[in-house]
This record gives structure tokens, sequence and C-alpha cells, in this order.
């Protein structure tokens, strides 16, 4: 579904993201996982025409869509979340989902109807008229991932939806983007929060100072040593032993 | 809308449309005239300011354009002020499409773009000096020539139905807005237009939009004005006085509300009046007693006039706009 070909990035001298290539196969929940300035972010902000490539090139179904403006991107059906979350202050919850429910509707009752629709399945539906600014951290990531979802998407890039939470608000997120997934929807997500991406993700590319380092299932990505050092340090795949899935976050 | 609000709707309206039979005195019609003229433009100040958040000090760009195009018209071929109306809408419009795409191309915004607005309006003041078509310094007298047909009234009943006609319109503009993708496109831009982007919103075209729809409003006013007093010359059409006023009226009344411009402009005229009458007609004085006011609007009352009515009518403090 997602084919991103040797794409770089570089601002001023430092490359970024240098030829990362990757695949989301459709259907599935993909995980970037990767050390802080790895360059997961400016990953996503290629694919959704945020930053545009300097090298490479990106496939959505077969099409390219390197370079194109964000919001063609994602009339196609990619839309993003942000990792420092964007919501319209000024305006209710309801409101802000409406916003992405009119992408697919012109029509202002069926918009509000989708947008009550999508912020109960994300647990917001008690909120709807609340001032976004009002909500909880938990508050404005389930909103971020609301708006999203209110585009109708058919691949959605959700960038650390789950830093700052507590472990019960986590195991919802997980629910919720399982239930996502379900619907048929293929999820693509940068996550720091170890425990998630070993429950959510089919498969998991790792970023290390802009290249892929490493890909495959969880279970084949936590024997990985070049894996445990890019997170921890050179030499610390040598000092640990088997119990390395544990030591990763 | 509640009961209450389409009650006090429904009252203000009947008193409206009496006020000319009960008023004789041609002062205050004109009083009100001026009020409902500026009701109408501060509203269309707001659909781009208030409700998409890009600041223009440059609507006389707007209403100048306006004015000057029914009136030149109106003079050369003799174009139906009725028809001119249509004409001003296009005119205005057309100023802000192109005022917009220059802007909004380069990705202009906050003080760039209001900056910017200013100019045009300056470099259309010049150039409505030196053409001569536009009849230069001297100005344009519009031929009086009194007969409906004409847009030209005996009293001043007529034009105050006229501008009550326009402040209804833009009411009812702003209203609809409200209430369609495009206004919540345009909050979610004013908003964060970062985040617009990414849920899909073609930002450039609905600040495009938002500027073509408030030009058009806005021209319409500039045609108002000149078959109103029959004349206009560059200081009135293009002059900063009246970009100022316009933007008064949507600040003082309250952004981003349906209500605010109205109430913002019978403040505005009322106090401006009641200054004048204190202090006499000293030259400069409105600019100053604009500026002080701006100031202690932004500062004290951020949300405007439509900010405290709406706290007075919902105690309880909810979150629709007025
Ligand atoms: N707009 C920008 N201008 C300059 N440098 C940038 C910009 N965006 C990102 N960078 C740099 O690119 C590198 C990668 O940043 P990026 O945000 O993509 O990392 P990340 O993997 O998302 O990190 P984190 O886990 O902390 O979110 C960092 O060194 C960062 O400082
Ligand atoms: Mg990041």
């Amino acid at each position: 579904m997602l084919e991103v070909n040797a794409v770089t990035k570089s601002f001023g001298g430092l490359a970024a993201v240098a030829a990362a290539s990757l695949r989301v196969a459709e259907g599935g929940i993909v995980a970037l996982i990767g050390p802080n300035g790895a360059g997961k972010t400016t990953l996503f902000a290629a694919i959704s025409g945020f930053v545009a490539p300097d090298n490479g090139q990106i496939l959505f179904n077969g099409a390219a869509i390197t370079g194109l403006a964000p919001h063609l991107i994602c009339r196609r059906g990619i839309v993003r979340t942000f990792q420092i979350v964007q919501p319209f202050g000024g305006l209710t919850v309801r409101e802000n989902i409406v916003v992405g429910a009119h992408l697919r509707h012109a029509g202002r009752r069926k918009a509000l109807m989708r947008a009550e629709e999508v912020a109960r399945r994300v647990g917001l539906g008690e909120l709807l008229d609340r001032p976004a600014s009002a909500l909880t951290v938990a508050g404005r990531k389930r909103l971020e991932l609301a708006r999203a979802l209110a585009t109708a998407p058919r691949l959605l890039l959700l960038d650390e939806v789950m830093a700052g939470l507590n472990p019960a608000e986590i195991d919802e997120i997980v629910r919720i983007i399982r239930d996502i997934r379900a619907s048929g929807v293929t999820v693509f997500l940068i996550e720091h929060v170890m425990q998630a991406v070993v429950s959510l993700a089919d498969y998991v590319y790792v970023l290390n100072q802009g290249e892929i380092i490493a890909q495959g299932s969880v279970s084949e990505i936590a024997a990985m040593p070049n894996v445990i050092e890019a997170y921890l340090g050179h030499g610390a795949a040598a000092r640990m032993t088997t119990g390395a899935a544990g030591a990763v976050q | 809308m509640t009961m209450r609000q389409g009650l006090a709707g429904g009252l203000v309206l009947v008193l409206a449309l009496m006020a000319p039979l009960a008023i004789q005195s041609d002062f205050w019609l004109g009083f009100l005239i001026t009020i409902l003229l500026f009701a109408a433009m501060g509203m269309a100040w707001n659909i781009l300011g208030g409700y998409a958040g890009q600041f223009s000090f440059g609507h006389a760009a707007f209403f100048g354009t306006g004015a000057y195009a029914t009136s030149v018209l109106h003079i050369a071929l003799g174009l139906n002020p009725w028809l001119g109306l249509l004409v001003a809408a296009a005119a205005g419009g057309t100023m802000g499409l192109l005022i917009g795409y220059l802007s909004f191309r380069y990705g202009l915004r906050g003080s760039y773009f209001a900056l910017i607005t200013l100019a045009f309006a300056e470099v259309l003041r010049i150039l409505a000096n030196t053409a001569g078509f536009t009849g230069g310094g001297v100005g344009l007298y519009l031929p009086l020539n009194i007969g409906v047909a004409n847009m030209q009234f005996a009293g001043k009943a007529g034009y105050y139905y006229v501008a009550l006609g326009l402040a209804l319109a833009s009411i009812l503009i702003a209203w609809r807005l409200e209430r369609s993708r495009l206004g919540a496109w345009l909050a979610a831009i004013r908003e964060n237009e970062d985040a617009a982007r990414a849920l899909g919103v073609d930002t450039f075209a609905c600040k495009l939009a938002a500027i073509g729809i408030s030009g058009a409003m806005t021209g319409v006013g500039g045609w108002f004005y000149a078959h109103y007093y029959l004349y206009i010359d560059p200081e009135i059409a293009y002059g900063p006085g009246v970009s100022v006023e316009i933007l008064l009226v949507a600040i003082v009344g309250g952004l981003g509300t349906v209500l605010g411009p109205l109430l913002g402009s019978v403040a505005l005229h009322a106090a401006g009046e009641l200054a004048q009458r204190l202090m006499g007609d000293t030259p400069g004085l409105n600019l100053i007693f604009y500026g002080v006011l701006l100031v202690v609007m932004v500062r004290l009352m951020p949300d405007g006039l439509a900010g405290l009515v709406r706290r007075w009518m919902r105690p309880a403090g909810g979150t629709q706009r007025a």
C-alpha cells in the first residue's frame, strides 16, 4: 500500500532521513521505532507532504505522491497525527473533529454525525462540547486521533500517540488502534512505548540516524544486536544476555 | 438558536423596519444609515479577520474599488445603480482575489498580511489620485436624478432601507458561513494552519474564498456609499480612515461572531458621536479616539461586545457562539 524508496531529507548539513526504504502492507499495523532524533517524525512528514524529500520516491497504492501538498495526500487517504498535539484550541471537541469529517462530507449534518460517531469510537463521546483547550494530555491525544480518523483514511500515520499517557490510558489506546485496524484502516505508527509496539505491530522498522538499520517481526527485532546498540549505545549488545527484549525502553 | 434569541431578533427586526416612521429627523436617520453600512462592512471584515483569522488593514482597497467601479460606469456609460451593486460586488471580489492570491501564495500571515493589504490600499489611493477616469484628486460627482429606478430617494428613509438590507444580508451570509464546510475550515485555519492542512484542508483556496467574499461584500459597501453621498474622492474611497473604521467595528463587536459587527457599529458610532459633541469637531480627534478605543478593547474585552452579551444571555457559560 505504502512504499518508501530511498527517501533522503537533510536539514542544513544533517541528514535527518538518509536513503530510507520501507513498505507498509494493506491491512496491517507496522511500527517505526528508533532513538530520539532518529528521523522518524521527519519521515512521516515526508510521507504526508509536510516536507519535500531531497531524494527518493514515495508511492501510495502504486501512484507517486512524492512532494504533493499535504491536503492532496490527505484526500488520497493518508492522514497523520502530530507528535506535539495541535488541537484547534479555540474550538470545541466536536468542532475539531468536524473539520476532518468535512473532507468527505460537504454537508453539515452528515459531517456532524460522522464526527460524533468517531468521537464515540475513541472515547470522546462525553466531551463533545468541551473546548479542546480544556482536555487532558490523554484527551488531546485522542482528539488528534479522532480528527485524523474523521477524514476516513486508508492509511493512518500515528506519531507517538501514547507518549505521556499512564498504563491504563495506553491500554485503552491500544484497544482503540486494534479496533481501527479491524475496521480496515492500515496503521503505521511511531512509538517509544515498547509494550504497545509488542502487542500491536505485525512488522517493525528500526530507524537510527536516518537509516533503516533493522526490520522484522517484534521477536526478530528484539534479538538483533544492532537494534540494542542503537538504543543503548556502542557495545551494549555485547554486554547483554538473552533477556534483551525487556531491556528495550 | 434558542426561543429567546429568536424572539429578541424578531423584535429588533420589527423595530428596525419601523424606525423611519418614528424617526423623522434626517440627522438621526443618517446616523442609523452609517451604523448599518458599517455593520455590513464590519461583517465583511469579520469573515476574513474573525473567522479566518487574517487581519486586514486595507479594506479600503475593496470599498474604494466597489465605489469607483459603480460610479465610473454610471457616469460614463449610464450603468443603472441597482446593476451597479453587482458590478461593485464583482469588482471588490476580484480585488480581494488579486490581493489574496499575491499574499497567500507567498505565505504571508499575521502582521505581514496586514501590512500588505494596507500597502495595496495606499497604492490604489495614489493611482486614483493620478488617473484620469477617476477624476483624480477632485473626485467624482454622480449626477442627481431622483427616482427609485435610479436608486435616488427624496428622503433618507429609502437609503435607510437599502442599508438595512445590506446589514441583514451580511448577517445572513455570516450565519450561513458558520454552519458550512467553508466556515469550519476557516476556523481551523485561524486556529492552526498546519493541523488544518493535515486534515485535507486546502488552506490557500479557503483563504482565497474568504478574502473574495469579504472583498465583494465590502465593495457593495462602497457601492452604497457612492450612490448615497453622490460623491467620492481618493481619500474617502481608499484612505486609511475607512479601513480603520471597518476593522474597529469588527473588533469592538467581537471577532468571529454573527452579531458582533452590528453591536460594534452601534457602539463605535454612538461613542464617536458623543465624543464629538463633548469635544467639538477638532481634526484628527476621531483617530485618537479610535486608537484609544482599540487599545482598551483589546486589553479589557478581547471577546468584544458579543462576548459580553453571550455571557449575559448564557450565564452557565456555554461555548456556542452568539
Ligand atoms: N524543521 C527542521 N529543521 C532542522 N532540523 C530538523 C527539523 N526537523 C527535524 N530536524 C532534525 O532532524 C533530526 C530528526 O528529527 P525527528 O524529529 O525526525 O526525529 P524523531 O525520530 O522523530 O525523534 P523523537 O523520537 O525525539 O521524536 C533531529 O536531529 C532534528 O533536530
Ligand atoms: Mg518524533
